[in-house]
């Protein structure tokens, strides 16, 4: 068998069940695949002796017979999800030393289906960003790189420490949160799967929140397959979160029948850019081609309010992240700043969050609260939510015309260099979300899968949208693109 | 393009409280106003007779019963506290 920490989950799911191998086996392969890839700085609190002890209480599962998919799979989860007292700290100093006293229930049923939590993963602050590089951990580092040039890459983000851990093989899936493209651009980075399901599909109760009308979890893994067993355990109704609905969850692997004949596949112009580069045009349309030889009707569909998406999101989620953050307060939980003679409250708050969060942070808690304020509501944020509605109304046309998934390009670009963005102006670095962006403001399921490499030998995802509710759907039709782009390749191991 | 003063941007370090010495307000006015200004395309859009959306997925809010459903739990609450005496979150003084 090959190295134990290379197996897709569906692999050794069959070969814990056949007892081929145990959970403490693989779970141990993952330990020191972890622990010899320090460089990548993806895991940023190890939990090895948990690890260890999840690892045997599934193996005695897995004896008795009684073992859900997950069961003995070792993964990571992203640091944005409280983990029972386990540090959680949203890659921010101002939640240094933060142990919840509760897990997130998103995390609490991968636990309960016997999944063995290796540890958390590197992140922006505060999911903030689109290079990992927002984080009070330090950068992650994506494990491919441009041929033989040692020019370290960023794993994209804010799920940077989750996509450079499952393209690394350092565990077999991770956790990752989206909400403007946070799992589907680092998927895209580091050649792995990514799905960000329906708003309300997975529960948010206990994620430390961002931006509380986009964000939702989503696996990360090697493989279509492994996505649609792994999303399985996530999702499902949480009378903690009420925005989390009360539909059944399909069985997703189940639905991987690999059968899209007669499916309707959008290609949007909208999403064909100036400038876009010539192996991400190339890519989109040998994508387009694979679906139609699989037999799905390809037609091209019309989005018109594509463009204003980005600016919609930097105000919307900008708006809800400054009220969310308004509990960093140094009093409850977390840094507080150590305060001068004659120093009153305001003194406190106005000083911690000062220490406590990252100057991006910073950047958008501002934007935020001038967005809100007196005078700028109506012309900001209500306008901008009126603009959400109108590109939510694009995509419900198009699926009312039949329109079962659309194919577009995950990223404008491959993964950049860390620091390439350091002198860009913020707006440069958001212009990374312009593809994924769309999909969380309309509240649908979206999913990134590698299909090729650049000339740089970088990895390149392309995006399927899917109808609302609808990800088991979504993911056959990814499932029938992996096969048909029979994406292998793997990054050369230099760490 | 739209601009953000210094005195713009005093005043929402102040509301967002979050402490930025003199010396930064120009360089965050600047960004603020870079991305402020990116924003302003939404003003290309009609949004006539638009309702501004409130729930992505059109959902109504499930209804329990108003009772107590978990609490007892002071010390849990309080452990990760800066400063935590006789089971109180403590502050510095608030009122003269």
């Amino acid at each position: 068998m090959s190295k134990l920490n290379t197996l897709t989950i569906a692999e050794a799911r069959d070969a814990l069940r056949k007892g081929d191998v145990t959970a403490l086996e693989l779970t141990e392969a993952c330990l020191s695949a972890i622990d010899g890839a320090g460089a990548l700085n993806a895991f940023v609190h190890k939990t090895p002796e948990l690890a260890i002890e999840r690892a045997k209480a599934a193996d005695a599962r897995l004896k008795a017979g009684d073992a859900p998919a997950m069961c003995g799979i070792p993964i990571g989860i992203k640091d944005l999800f409280c983990t029972e007292h386990v540090p959680s700290q949203a890659a921010s100093r101002i939640l240094g030393g933060f142990q919840p006293e509760y897990e997130s229930t998103v995390s609490a049923q991968l636990r309960d289906a016997g999944a063995v939590m290796l540890g958390k993963l590197n992140m922006d602050e505060f999911a903030m960003g689109s290079s990992n590089e927002t984080s009070c951990y330090g950068n992650a580092v994506n494990p491919w790189r441009r041929g033989d040039d040692a020019t370290p890459l960023t794993p994209g983000g804010s799920s940077g420490g989750s996509a450079a851990a499952v393209a690394a093989d350092l565990c077999l899936g991770a956790t990752g949160t989206d909400t403007g493209g946070s799992i589907r651009q680092p998927a895209a980075f580091t050649g792995t799967v990514g799905i960000k399901p329906t708003y309300g599909r997975c529960s948010r109760w206990g994620i430390i929140a961002f931006a509380s009308s986009l964000d939702q979890a989503g696996p990360m893994t090697r493989t279509v397959h492994d996505a649609a067993i792994m999303l399985g355990a996530m999702c499902g109704h949480d009378p903690r979160d009420s925005t989390s609905a009360d539909i059944a969850v399909p069985d997703f692997e189940a639905a991987l029948s690999g059968d899209i004949r007669g499916k309707k596949i959008g290609i949007p112009r909208e999403y064909r850019m100036d400038g876009m580069p010539g192996a991400i045009e190339k890519l989109w349309s040998e994508g387009t081609e694979m679906l139609r030889d699989a037999g799905a009707e390809i037609i091209d569909i019309a989005l018109p309010h594509t463009k204003y998406a980005l600016p919609a999101y930097y105000v919307i989620a900008p708006a809800e992240a400054s009220s969310n953050l308004a509990r960093y307060d140094g009093v409850r939980y977390g840094h507080r700043a150590k305060l001068g003679p004659g120093d009153g409250i305001t003194e406190m708050y106005e000083k911690t969050r000062a220490e406590g969060f990252g100057p991006e942070v910073q950047r958008r808690v501002m934007i935020g609260t001038y967005v809100l304020s007196a005078g700028f509501y109506d012309a900001y944020y209500n306008r901008a939510r009126k603009v959400r509605a109108l590109i939510k109304r694009d995509f419900e046309q198009v699926f009312a015309q039949g329109v079962d998934a659309i194919l577009t390009p995950a990223t404008p670009s491959a993964a950049f260099g860390l620091g390439d963005m350091a002198d860009a102006d913020p707006v440069r670095m958001y212009l990374n979300d312009v593809f994924t962006v769309t999909v969380n403001l309309a509240g649908l399921p979206g999913i990134a899968l590698p299909a090729g490499l650049d000339e740089q030998g970088l990895p390149l995802g392309l995006q399927l949208i899917g109808q609302p509710w609808n990800e088991a759907d979504l993911l056959n039709t990814a499932h029938v693109l992996e096969k048909a782009a029979g994406f292998v390749s793997k990054p050369a191991q230099w760490w | 393009m739209s601009t953000i003063d210094l005195e713009t941007a005093r005043r929402v370090a102040k509301l967002a409280r979050i402490a930025v010495p003199d010396e930064n307000l120009p360089a965050l006015a600047d960004e603020l106003s870079q991305i402020i200004t990116f924003m302003e395309q939404l003003n290309e859009v009609d949004v006539d007779g638009v309702e501004p959306m409130t729930s992505v997925t059109p959902m109504r809010l499930k209804r329990r019963a108003d009772r107590v459903t978990e609490g007892n739990m002071q010390d849990k609450i309080l452990s990760n506290a800066p400063d935590a005496r006789e089971g109180f979150f403590a502050v510095p003084k608030v009122v003269e």
